[in-house]
């Protein structure tokens, strides 16, 4: 039997893995934009976890709206991915300087 | 499928739920008039854009009437749980259309010069909207996390408005990465919160938090749903993406996301930790000192350093969100009231300054260096006069508005004996008088580099000196707002 | 336990197996008379570039991001389909006010020409 706690570190380890994505990638905001997905999914996987293991239902219908919501966010994140190349033609995260101070 | 079954709404609950619809009556209408100028802005050419214009004002100002007219002290919850009317979010929520109206009014021949002036900009407008009327009245994570969402999306959308600026769109994907890493630790807070409590609604996580207050589970939940708030406001050290939007986005937008937004994200704050998780405020309360502390030192400091006053106007903003957060800190009511305060009287000195740079601008010229308000009492005495209200508020200087903010919040700092915090907070605002000084200094004694006449849109001029007067006034009677508010904490 | 896995296990024997089985059978049997038609790359809807990672057509992703949105609204029509004998006209409306909102935006998508291809 799969216990609770086992489901919640493999969610911890692949918030960690997304949030080290997101920080020590310096190449190519795709894989930023693949590292947020895998966060959110990773806290849908507590959510429903939890749901699971406390038999209330509520959690995973907030999984429900999560997904909904990372679907729209994705879509903007591509839109303004999809701008940002047409006016510098790189996505490369470390070309984003135009701004200091 | 029994296990569904027992969730199922009976009918004797979907009647309930239908009886307490008018209680969202403005979320409703916004989402309907919303819906409705989408539809009609397709119909419209470029000439007759000016009716999407008029319908989203006309839409704010029926909002504020209709909640005017169904304001209501009493606290009452609705569908199951999710959803709460009382007299502070009516309140917080009456100031967002008034906002969002100035915004609008302020921002029309900005956009006009710019060829922006599209239908876009109301609706995203709009949604927004309605994404902070949903947070102000969340009373669970469910409706916190979608009204939030809802609001950062289309803010995501605006700034990327300008399609063809590279900076415009560059702060949007800062903007958008930042936002989106914030709610994932939000929602990574909140779902050990659920995991700790069982429940998303936030008057039943109260009574489980209070049951067990040192829960190792809720701590860890607590402080990645504060990371998230911390973010939305702006607080350092998540405070990375403020300066980046505020100088990269048009100051049409600017304008906006330094706003009402303020207002929404206080909202949210008080929901969470103080509808929520009062029980555990012994722990939120030192994190909230260090980052109101660290706030107050950077937006304070680092403003100085600036050339670009949007730039400038973003490390203000952190200053005052750490005014904001010590209002909070308190755990006391006194302070709440003082929080809320200052974040209504934030949101309309932020209006004038950034309507201040959008009437100075025109059509190929952003005016967003501080340079370009030099000399600016020899073109225009009376926009420099206002532009020296909206300034000394900022600072803090008596009778404007803004001292009494900054009073109350530390008179309500002094009531629970932190008076070695009220003292910081004092050392650093009069650090940041300094730049706020020195835009009133370039406005007087400084020579203009160009000595043409502004042309502002008349309406534009009369809406600014109005903000202009009201921040005065305001300041001359303080208990207009501040009895208002006390009313309703 | 682990003994619920065995069919797993049996399935990635045999599956691997026949994969190899048919790889090695076609090297050894299959005439080899390479052209460059038959060497070069085939993949469906480009030009075959020597680089794997090469650029998509900026519209594709107009689609895949208007499809992602449109797609979401099965996650909540599969539950709400699944219960609706019980949950009644309340649940039926409720469901079409949220159709009417997607309408909406489909609307929009439609008349601002986000799905012509030209």
């Amino acid at each position: 039997m799969i216990t609770l706690t086992e489901v919640l570190i493999l969610a911890a380890i692949m918030f960690s893995i997304s949030v080290a994505g997101i920080f020590l990638n310096r190449k190519n905001l795709i894989i930023l934009l693949m590292s947020i997905e895998l966060m959110l999914l990773s806290v849908n996987i507590n959510f429903i976890a939890f749901s699971y293991y406390m038999g209330d239902l509520a959690g995973q219908v907030f999984v429900f709206f999560i997904l909904t919501v990372a679907a729209a966010e994705a879509a903007i994140g591509l839109a303004i991915l999809v701008v940002l190349f047409r006016n510098k033609r790189t996505i490369n995260v470390d070309d984003l300087n135009e701004m200091k101070g | 499928m029994e296990f569904i079954a027992a969730y199922l709404p009976s009918a004797m609950m979907n009647d309930q739920t239908i009886s307490q619809l008018p209680l969202a009556l403005p979320e409703i209408v916004m989402l309907c008039m919303a819906s409705i100028v989408l539809i009609v802005d397709l119909f419209l050419n470029d000439k007759t854009r000016g009716g999407t214009y008029i319908l989203s004002q006309f839409t704010l100002l029926a909002l504020v009437v209709i909640t005017v007219m169904s304001f209501t002290q009493q606290k009452s919850i609705a569908f199951h749980g999710t959803f709460v009317r009382d007299g502070m979010g009516d309140l917080l929520k009456i100031f967002v259309y008034i906002v969002t109206f100035t915004v609008f009014l302020y921002s029309k021949s900005y956009l006009k010069a710019r060829d922006m002036f599209k239908g876009e900009y109301y609706v995203l407008g709009l949604f927004a909207v309605l994404g902070m009327m949903v947070m102000i009245s969340a009373q669970s994570f469910l409706t916190i996390y979608l009204g939030l969402e809802l609001l950062s999306l289309c803010m995501y959308a605006l700034v990327a408005l300008q399609r063809d600026s590279i900076i415009a769109s560059e702060s949007a994907m800062k903007y958008f990465v930042l936002g989106a890493i914030a709610s994932g630790m939000l929602l990574y807070g909140m779902s050990m919160i659920y995991g700790a409590t069982g429940s998303l609604e936030l008057a039943t996580i109260n009574a489980e938090v209070m049951k067990n207050t040192d829960n190792i589970v809720l701590i860890f939940g607590l402080v990645f749903v504060l990371v998230g708030v911390a973010f939305k406001l702006g607080a350092v050290p998540f405070h990375m993406w403020l300066p980046d939007v505020y100088q990269g986005s048009p100051t049409a937008v600017a304008i906006f996301i330094g706003s009402a937004p303020k207002i929404a994200a206080f909202a949210m704050t008080m929901r969470l930790l103080v509808d929520g998780l009062h029980g555990l405020h012994v722990q939120w309360q030192d994190m909230l000192i260090i980052m109101a502390v660290a706030s107050l030192a950077i937006g304070n400091i680092v403003a100085i350093a600036q050339t670009n006053i949007k730039r400038m106007l973003a490390y203000s903003t952190i200053s005052h969100v750490g005014f904001i957060m010590l209002g909070i800190m308190t755990a006391e009511k006194g302070g709440y009231t003082a929080s809320m305060f200052y974040t209504i009287v934030y949101t309309l000195m932020a209006l004038g300054a950034f309507g201040m740079i959008m009437y100075m601008s025109r059509m190929g010229f952003e005016s967003d260096k501080l340079d370009d308000f030099r000399g600016l009492n020899q073109r225009s005495p009376w926009f420099a006069f206002i532009m020296l209200i909206f300034m000394f508020s900022m600072a803090g200087v008596p009778p404007f508005v803004g001292f009494w903010a900054k009073l109350s919040i530390l008179k309500a700092v002094v009531a629970v004996d932190m008076t070695w915090l009220a003292v910081t907070a004092v050392v650093f605002s009069i650090i940041g008088a300094f730049y706020y000084l020195r835009i009133i200094k370039l406005m007087y004694f400084d020579t203009p580099q160009e000595t043409s006449a502004i042309e502002g849109a008349s309406d534009l001029r009369v809406m600014l000196s109005l903000n202009g007067i009201a921040i005065l006034g305001l300041g001359l009677y303080p208990e207009l707002i501040m009895g208002l508010v006390i009313s309703v904490m | 336990m682990l003994s619920n896995y065995l069919p797993v296990l049996i399935f990635l024997i045999v599956g691997g197996g026949i994969g190899a089985v048919m790889i090695i059978a076609g090297f050894v049997l299959a005439p080899h008379k390479p052209d460059s038609e038959k060497t070069s790359p085939y993949e469906c809807g480009f030009e075959a570039f020597e680089d794997s990672r090469m650029k998509f057509d900026v519209r594709y992703y107009l689609v895949a991001i208007l499809f992602i949105l449109f797609d979401l609204e099965i996650a909540f029509l599969f539950p709400w389909a699944v219960v609706l004998d019980k949950i009644g006209y309340f649940g039926f409306w409720a469901m079409v006010i949220f159709l009417g909102i997607l309408v909406v935006g489909f609307i929009y998508e439609w008349k601002k020409g986000a799905l012509e291809w030209e």
